[in-house]
């Protein structure tokens, strides 16, 4: 409705336009396709969303705090940021549920917290978290609950709303389930019935709070899949999605929420940045591009602390005392030798922890070497030496001194999958001077490009496979091996061995296997405590 | 989807039923009256006003004389039935029979709600503390008509249910808003406060106690249609009121938050409800006593048989929470000695419930 008309007047029209739609529709039989319900709900004239200034808080907590966000009609907009950020406050005081201490929300510039809970239903429909749907009834019924804000007390349901909930059922694909009891249904398919209810609501503008949290991966993309055809057929939507890779693909702009304000409004691109999720989230992350999608995908890395604790252990080595105060002045230097996506991988963990990194060898266009040029091509990073060699080409002298070089410079040695074809023998050679390499292990030797087949086919390669194995199994076994996500801990346990020649109480260390939780940065209290973390743990919302 | 064609066809089955259960009722008793002549009877007794007189009538409990006009009523009917039998179905039966289908009607009505509103399948109609404050009110009247405020036991009682549904909403309300888990809280506290003060008055009752604990376990005997006259109208004003909330009740089983997104006016709606369902329960408290287990079997069996729809299930729960009260009652008075209504309701009630709760057919709402 782009002119504000009096409610009686948006009555009218509105049940004009169902019986409109209701007569266009009822010469259709059940064969009505898509494109005829796509046209069906057009009808809808997507809403302008204005929060201006809200603040509330919990008694004396304070949730929001000045928030203003303006969403353009026909727009999705994500609402993103780590737990207790306020979305779903921000979501609850948009909705007209929650009356905020100062601010106004407008929809299609109507106050919505001084409007009657009736006008502003016809206004935002909500898919809440969760609903509380433990009782019998059909689901085709609780999808005419949706109607409720448009039907006179007395009336029965009139064929406009009938047509309404059959829409809804069809769009969201529960109209197989309309007979079935709510409470005899999978979780999945009762958050697409709370979709069909705010479909069947029939208003300009759409919140969903989490509308993917209970869903497996299919259903997340359906949801969302269905989510962004309603807006482009009309409708405005805000909604609070944890998973930041779904966001970035669906919604047209992302806010960034933190501490109850809003850190950053834009597209997905430039609100998805190592910095912003560093500052929002208080993790280390990395955002790269999606090949297949071609969206922003957030990669979340062990948290500050690990990392802390392996510019400590340098400094505890250099310095001989605990002071964890003094900011770290050497960051420790760590060459990684690998290839494929386990290196590249690995190569993003390392860079964000700060270290003075170098890799190689790598042949051009390998993922562990675009990850290098990358990181070196961000601004944050310090960049990353790279030693690079031909493809399908024996090691020649200078890459080998300069390998060489840099592993004896480094204050520790990770392996990564290495394949190089026949050469990974020779430059596994070079790692026998390593004590202690950190082996990160992710694909069986065997099954490595080139590492029993050769490149080029020479007889000797097969021999040349059989040594690069044993010297291989030789760092494994004398190495400290990792899973990809704990190559940090990985190293803090390397680096705080090579310290132990000037820390005699650290030389009870594992002998050897996969590092043990609470040794694995012995010089940090907190790590400790905390153990290993999980991998992706701070991108789940 | 809702089919209002559903809802007419099964009140009417069941209002057929009330009938049918009455007169079979009516036909009940020390004399066996044919159901013809009861039938006969019941037609004889119904007349319409067609004049107004002046007369004087004293006020019930406050012992005033008042001018009202009255409506002179004459016979529709006149069938031929012997005097006695006119009288017995006219004067005694009759009106206890209209009594319990009316407060059968709002206590089955009542617990609907409330099993609704409060989302809890142990919900009664009595569970803010309605009875306790109207058996309260009654015993007071009976123990001590000197101390209680009003000397009519009816109006003592209804004063006291009135009185406790408010103080518990009151006690439960902050900020405008009212917590359903609150107002379950404060109806326990409030009970447990009231059954003490009760006790207390029943151990200093001396010769009033039988009195005193006839009514607490409901009865209907003794009704007279001055009973019915006060207790119906009010039972079928709100509990067609409530029939018109009937959506916004199925709305709020999805909780108070989906319920303001759906344009119901959360707040207003709750204490509509709470009013509506605490008056119609006070109204049938206050003339028959406290009457158990109608308002939370019978939503129960309806849940069961029509759907958990309030639009259809309200109406329905009235109309068979009439048949079972008059159903209950007649074999309350049928037996060789008279025993109290509540006693027959649980006697019959409890099992049945249990029945089904083993068959696992009550689970929830």
């Amino acid at each position: 409705m782009t002119e504000s008309p009096t409610p009686s007047d948006a009555d009218a029209g509105e049940r004009a336009r169902e019986n409109a739609v209701e007569s266009a529709t009822g010469t259709e039989t059940e064969s009505a396709t898509a494109a005829e319900t796509e046209t069906a709900t057009t009808a809808l004239e997507p809403a302008s969303i204005a929060v201006d200034g809200l603040s509330l808080s919990f008694g004396e907590v304070p949730v929001l705090e000045n928030v203003s966000l303006s969403v353009e009609p026909g727009e999705f907009v994500g609402v993103v940021g780590p737990n207790g950020a306020g979305k779903t406050t921000l979501l609850r005081a948009i909705s007209g549920a929650l009356e905020p201490d100062a601010g106004t929300v407008a929809v299609d510039e109507v106050d919505v917290h001084g409007v009657s809970s009736r006008a502003s239903s016809r206004l935002v429909a909500v898919v809440p978290q969760d609903t509380a749907l433990s009782f019998a009834f059909p689901v085709r019924d609780v999808v005419e609950m949706g109607r409720h804000p448009h039907r006179s007390r007395f009336s029965s349901p009139t064929p406009a709303d009938r047509a309404a909930v059959e829409r809804a059922l069809e769009r969201t694909r529960t109209a197989k389930l309309a007979d079935r009891p709510i409470d005899e249904i999978s979780g999945g398919q009762r958050q697409r019935v709370v979709l069909a209810r705010a479909i069947a609501q029939e208003t300009p503008a759409l919140l969903l709070d989490e509308p993917t949290a209970s869903l497996d991966v299919n259903h997340q993309v359906e949801t969302l899949e269905l989510v962004r055809e309603l807006v482009d057929s009309g409708r405005t939507a805000v909604a609070a999605i944890h998973d930041l890779d779904l966001a970035a693909r669906y919604c047209d702009r992302l806010a960034l929420l933190a501490d109850g304000a809003v850190h950053d409004v834009g597209t997905p691109s430039s609100v998805l940045t190592t910095d912003a999720l560093a500052e929002a989230f208080d993790a280390t992350a990395t955002v790269t591009t999606n090949p297949i999608t071609g969206t922003e995908t957030v990669t979340a890395l062990p948290d500050a602390t690990v990392r802390d604790s392996i510019a400590t252990d340098v400094e505890d080595g250099s310095h001989d005392n605990e002071d964890t105060d003094n900011p770290r002045s050497t960051p420790a230097r760590v060459h990684l030798i690998g290839t494929g996506t386990a290196a590249a991988s690995v190569l993003s963990r390392l860079a964000a922890a700060e270290l003075d990194l170098s890799v190689g060898p790598v042949t051009p266009g390998d993922a562990a070497e675009e990850a290098a040029r990358r990181l070196t091509g961000e601004s944050s990073s310090a960049g990353v030496e790279t030693i690079r060699v031909d493809p399908f080409a024996p090691l020649s002298a200078d890459a080998r001194d300069e390998l060489a070089a840099r592993i004896a410079a480094a204050d520790a040695t990770v392996l990564a999958d290495p394949a190089l074809g026949g050469e990974t023998g020779r430059v596994l050679e070079l790692v026998a001077s390593v004590e202690r390499p950190v082996v990160v292990d992710t694909q069986r030797f065997a099954d490595r490009s080139g590492a029993s087949t050769g490149g080029e086919g020479t007889t000797s390669e097969a021999g040349a496979g059989k040594v690069a194995r044993t010297r291989y199994e030789a760092c494994r076994k004398r190495g400290i091996e990792v899973p990809p996500e704990s190559v940090l801990e990985g190293v803090a346990t390397a680096l705080s061995e090579s310290g132990r020649t000037e820390r005699p109480s650290d030389a009870g260390l594992p002998a050897g296997g996969t590092i043990s939780d609470d040794k694995g940065a012995p010089a940090n209290a907190d790590s400790a405590a905390d153990g290993p973390t999980p991998p992706h743990e701070s991108s789940d919302d | 989807m809702y089919r209002p064609g559903r809802t007419a066809s099964w009140s009417a089955g069941l209002t057929v039923l009330l009938v049918v259960v009455a007169l079979g009722s009516a036909a009940l008793g020390p004399v066996r009256i044919d159901p013809i002549t009861v039938a006969m009877a019941a037609l004889n007794a119904i007349a319409v006003p067609t004049g107004v007189s002046t007369g004087t009538t004293t006020v019930p409990g406050l012992g005033f004389s008042t001018t009202v006009p009255t409506l002179e009523f004459t016979g529709v009917f006149d069938f031929e039935v012997t005097g006695s039998h006119q009288l017995i179905v006219e004067t005694i039966r009759l009106p206890r029979i209209a009594l319990a289908a009316t407060v059968g009607f709002s206590l089955a009505a009542a617990g609907t709600v409330m099993q609704g509103f409060f989302r809890n399948p142990l919900a009664d109609p009595s569970i803010i503390g309605v009875s306790s404050g109207a058996a309260a009110g009654a015993v007071a009247a009976i123990a001590f008509p000197v101390l209680a405020p009003f000397s009519s036991v009816h109006l003592s009682a209804f004063v006291g249910a009135l009185g406790t549904a408010f103080l518990v909403y009151g006690i439960a309300t902050e900020g405008g808003r009212t917590p359903v888990a609150t107002l379950l809280l404060a109806g326990v506290a409030i009970q447990a406060f009231l059954g003490a003060l009760i006790s207390y008055m029943l151990v200093h009752s001396g010769d009033d106690l039988r009195r005193a604990v006839v009514w607490m376990m409901g009865h209907l005997s003794n009704t007279t249609w001055g009973d019915v006259r006060f207790a119906l109208p009010v039972a079928l004003l709100g509990v067609f009121v409530l029939g018109a909330y009937a959506r916004e009740l199925n709305v709020l089983l999805l909780g108070e938050e989906d319920a303001h997104h759906l344009g119901v006016d959360v707040e207003r709606t709750k204490l509509l409800l709470l009013a509506l369902s605490s008056v119609i329960t006070a109204a049938g408290v206050a003339v028959a006593g406290v009457i158990g287990f109608v308002g939370l079997v019978v939503p129960h069996i309806m849940r069961l048989i029509v759907g958990p729809d309030h639009r259809i299930l309200l109406p329905t729960s009235a109309l068979a929470g009439a048949s079972f009260l008059v159903a209950t009652d007649t074999i309350a008075r049928i037996g060789p000695a008279e025993v109290p209504v509540g006693i027959v309701t649980a006697f019959v009630g409890a099992p049945f419930f249990l029945f089904l709760l083993v068959r696992r057919e009550v689970h929830s709402l």
